[in-house]
This record gives C-alpha cells, structure tokens and sequence, in this order.
C-alpha cells in the first residue's frame, strides 16, 4: 500500500500541489536533499502531462498520485486515465492541435527520462502509468 | 507562489523579470507576456530569471515560443540565469544550445553576438 496517496482534479493549479506533498514525502521518506529538486520536478512533469491528456481526452476522473515508501527506496506513481488513441483518432481539435499536445507531452517525459534514472512508462486501452523510482538512506542509518 | 512579472527598457532591450514559480499553470501568463510585448514591436528581448523558483517543460516551451516570435522578426531572446538547478533543465533538454544564457542583466544587455 501507498504511503501516501493523492487524487486531484485534472487542473493546472493542482499541480503544484502535487509537487508540496511529493516533495515532504519524499523528504521524510530520506531521499537525499540533493535529489528534492529533481523529486519536485519529475513528479510535476509527470502529473502536467496526465492533466493535459485528462483534459484533451475530456476525462472527468482525478489523477492519481502514490507515493510509496520502501526499503531503501521512494517510488512515485503517476496515473492517468485517458484512452490512448491512434494519431487522428481523436475527437475534437485537428491535426496541428494533435501535433502540438504530442511536442509537449514528448517535452515532457524527455525531462522525466533525463532526471530520473529508474524511470517506467506504461499505457494501455484505458489510461498510463509512469513511475519513477529513487534510493533512500533510512534516517538514523549511518552510511558506511 | 504564483508568478511575477515586470518589464522595463534598456536601450533597445526590453527587459522581462520573472519571479516565483513558471509551471503548466503560471506558463500562460508568461506566453501572453511575451506575446504582447512582440506584438507591440519589442523584438529584442531579456528574460531575467534569477527570481525563478521553479521551471518545468511547460515553462520551456514558452521561452522557445517566445524565441521563435521574436526571430521572425530577426530578433533576439535572452535569458539571465545563474541558478544550477534552472541551468540544468535547460542542459537536460538541450537548450543551452538554442539561448544565449548570460550571468548578468548588463551581460545579455550589451551582447550583440
């Protein structure tokens, strides 16, 4: 089970949000403060993207966010529930609008795949995973 | 933190300060910034980001919309910037190639190059 789980609504304000509570948990979690930056980062990308496909798709369903605490490692789940559709399939908007959404969610995961070295990517009929995983040193533990 | 915005001239450069957070929410409010500042024939620009607490790709594909605006004009698109953690999203994406970054305002002010 998560450590900590969040859904929001599918809006560009939450992201932030997502972020804060990332960020605090990862931190507690003893990921190293060196990498918070990057924590805070990745999961942004990750939880801008699903909100952009939310939204493109017309998806009414939250995000869903797990921040899950392991040993030795913090693993974050972004999940989004948008149908991946063939290139035109789409409903609404025309080809230049596809091309554009498709520029910014590449934009996005290049800027996940370039921060976090344990990085996966899964899509399916009915929505996508991505989750991203980072070492911790238990607090009280002392490096040897 | 929302985002801060404030402009001012310097010689023929328009300086553009940024402040606090530019994500996929605060994104537009820069895009429309600097769309207006293009479309009122400011075509040489400096965007100071030293008081940027956080940058995404969103953030990223503003300033490059900003670049593409302003060179259609034959015009120029700087950014100031000396904080490794923004610094390193623009290495991660390449984009150190594509903007001139400078340390200083009164840097990417005289620059002609």
């Amino acid at each position: 089970m998560a450590t900590v789980e969040l859904r929001f609504s599918a809006l560009p304000e939450h992201v932030r949000t997502a972020r804060l509570v990332a960020a605090a948990v990862a931190r507690r979690a003893g990921v190293d403060e060196a990498v918070l930056d990057e924590v805070r980062l990745a999961v942004g990308e990750a939880c801008s993207r699903a909100v952009g496909l939310h939204q493109a798709a017309g998806v009414t369903e939250p995000v869903r966010v797990a921040l899950i605490e392991e040993e030795k490692q913090f693993s974050i789940e972004v999940g989004d529930e948008a149908p991946r559709s063939a290139p035109g399939d789409r409903a609404s908007g025309g080809a230049a609008d596809t091309d554009v959404e498709t520029e910014e969610d590449e934009m996005g995961l290049a800027v996940i795949s370039g921060l976090v070295d344990d990085v996966e990517v899964t899509a399916g009929d009915y929505g996508g995973l991505i989750r991203m995983t980072w070492p911790t040193t238990p607090p009280g533990v002392a490096l040897t | 933190m929302d985002l801060s915005l404030s402009t001012r001239t310097v010689g023929d450069r328009t300086v553009v300060e940024v402040g606090g957070e530019i994500d996929v929410y605060t994104a537009p409010k820069l895009r429309e910034q600097l769309v207006e500042l293009v479309n009122d024939g400011n075509f040489h620009l400096v965007v100071d980001m030293e008081g940027v607490d956080f940058l995404d790709s969103t953030g990223l594909g503003v300033l490059v919309g900003g670049l593409k605006r302003v060179r259609a004009h034959e015009g120029s698109l700087r950014l100031v910037c000396n904080q490794e953690r923004i610094l390193k999203i623009f290495r991660i994406t390449g984009l150190t190639k594509v903007f001139p970054i400078h340390t200083s305002v009164e840097e990417a002010v005289a620059a002609t190059d």
